[in-house]
């Protein structure tokens, strides 16, 4: 949850970009290019190589290195598989307990994305609210979760409120200061023409102001989103009241050593996390891919 | 020290649309830019004013448009429909042609038939009709100009003012936009006042040249330039075309002085 985090998701999200101009995006005035077995290898083999590097270690630190009796500390793959997968039972609770956190993380991104695009469009139109909220904004971001958790179970119990609540504070952030950065980037001629022609305040923000400021909306949106899921988890991790969410699962699994359901659960929640960040991708995608430079389609 | 031999005197009809009378500008900072400017423009009158950079013709311009305030003087101009030609094409990056063409019409609430209607006609005047759904990411700069100027033609305002409309592309497409913009002059009739450093395109396209010095920017000559419209490209070639430009050419780097 650092900012160097931050900013490496953010990096990430380019390099993404970046890979799917190949694909999907139009080119203008060219011909969509085939894609070759070779470039399908050529992309999809190295990561294929790392993996199965990674699984061989695996294997040889569950059955090289461990002792038959000390092996619960690091299952061997296909047991992880057989026990936190296969096994319905299992598999169902932590994808009921996935869902369970899915639904915070939504219910508190909302609320962000709400409060966020609504600070940050008073900013945009008086630097004094601008001046006098931003510190506040910063302080909030700098508060370790941590040091506020019993604040907030103490105020709004140990329910699904509090795992809301947890979300919002580490979601808000980011959404709140790309959306200004954005909300301030029209250039300088154009804020000229619209004040050539009388625009008002409302239709100077919805035609012109809004719209430069989607690409970095969405790059904040993504941000944000990734955030609220560990928001949600860490959120479920400590408030444990009404419905389970993986937070719980992850401390019922560590305390009871159950070692194969307690890593596919971590790798459902990354799965969780990677499917959140591919939507807002492609959502960015569709809604400004076809005129921001960052998103391919070069003419 | 007028070039005026001709009798060719199509300016000058009708009350002036645009007059600067004694305008004087200021900054905050004490720069002074513009010093005791006046000039009337009259409809059927193209005016281009040359200077070197930095001379406050810009300036003018954003006082005309109320962009600045001046701190001295008077301006007359009707705002409500007055184009004005930046010098980027300044075009909203996440609207194709057609939605460009038609944010001015939009934002002077013409309904949205209408100002379809009149975004057609503008782009097809410029000649960007291929290119109604494109964005502007995949124009040329020249095009983009054009879609520009379409945008401002859509208000079809009765003054013109073009600040160094084409002083970012090549020397080829700066000639065919001024060919272009002499020929919109002809066929929209509005009244024009070109603000640009390239004597070879103020001359080509202009009934009036005006040389403005350094700053603080005065206007310290004024030609008269006798061609006939339309102008044939081959006019660049002429020899009492380069006599002219010559002449104004020394004048400039007098005031340069």
């Amino acid at each position: 949850m650092s900012i160097t985090q931050d900013n490496e998701q953010q990096q990430i999200s380019t390099v993404d970009d970046g890979a799917d101009t190949d694909s999907g995006a139009p080119v203008l005035g060219g011909k969509k290019r085939r894609r070759t077995a070779a470039d399908i290898a050529r992309q999809f083999l190295p990561p294929l190589f790392l993996g199965a590097l990674i699984v061989g270690a695996w294997y040889y630190v569950s059955y090289g290195l461990l002792t038959e009796e000390r092996r619960f500390l690091l299952r061997p793959p296909h047991e992880i598989l057989q026990v936190g997968f296969l096994d319905w039972d299992h598999f169902s609770e932590i994808l009921q307990a996935l869902w369970s956190s899915t639904r915070v993380a939504l219910i508190g991104l909302t609320i962000s994305i709400t409060i966020g695009f609504f600070l940050s469009t008073i900013m945009s139109q008086t630097k004094i609210v601008e001046r006098a909220i931003f510190p506040y904004m910063v302080m909030l971001q700098a508060i370790p979760i941590l040091a506020i958790v019993p604040l907030i179970g103490f105020w709004w119990g140990y329910g699904t409120t509090s795992r809301i609540a947890v979300c919002v504070i580490i979601s808000l952030f980011p959404i709140i200061v790309n959306t200004l950065f954005g909300l301030q980037s029209a250039e300088r001629g154009l804020h000229d023409l619209f004040t050539l022609h009388h625009a008002s305040r409302l239709t100077r923000l919805r035609k012109l102001m809004f719209p430069a400021a989607r690409p970095a909306i969405f790059a904040g949106l993504r941000i944000s989103a990734g955030l609220s899921v560990i928001g949600a988890i860490v959120g479920d991790y400590f408030f444990g009241q009404g419905a389970v969410g993986i937070g719980q699962l992850l401390k019922r699994y560590s305390s009871r050593l159950e070692g194969e359901e307690l890593l596919a659960a971590v790798i459902m929640s990354s799965a969780l996390g990677v499917v959140v960040f591919l939507f807002f991708g492609w959502l960015q995608n569709v809604a400004i891919g076809k005129w921001h430079e960052s998103s391919g389609a070069d003419s | 020290m007028t070039a005026a031999e001709s009798s060719v005197q199509t300016s000058g009809v009708g009350a002036p649309v645009l007059s600067f009378d004694h305008t004087q500008m200021t900054f905050p900072d004490g720069t002074e830019a513009v010093r005791d400017v006046s000039l009337d423009i009259s409809p059927g009158e193209f005016v281009t004013i040359v200077g070197p950079s930095g001379c406050g013709k810009s300036t003018l311009l954003k006082i005309a448009s109320g962009l600045l305030d001046a701190t001295g003087g008077e301006v007359a101009v009707d705002r409500d429909r007055l184009g004005y030609v930046f010098q980027d094409a300044t075009l909203l990056p996440w609207r194709t042609v057609q939605g460009n063409v038609e944010l001015l019409a939009e934002l002077h609430d013409i309904p949205k038939a209408e100002r379809r209607q009149l975004a057609r006609e503008a782009i097809e005047t410029v000649g960007l009709s291929g290119f109604v759904n494109h964005y502007p990411r995949s124009l040329s700069g020249g095009m983009k100009m054009r879609a520009s100027l379409a945008r401002t033609l859509t208000l079809k305002p009765p003054v013109f003012l073009f600040d160094e409309p084409f002083g970012a592309v090549d020397e080829i497409t700066r000639e065919h936009l001024n060919d272009e913009t002499q020929r919109l002059f002809q066929s929209e009739g509005f009244a024009g006042l070109f603000i640009t450093h390239s004597i070879a395109e103020a001359v080509f396209m202009s009934t009036r040249v005006m040389v403005m010095s350094a700053r603080p920017g005065r206007i310290v000559a004024e030609f008269d330039v006798p061609f006939d419209y339309p102008r044939k490209p081959d006019l660049r070639f002429d020899p009492e075309f380069a006599a002219l430009s010559g002449e104004i050419s020394r004048e400039l780097r007098g005031s340069h002085q």
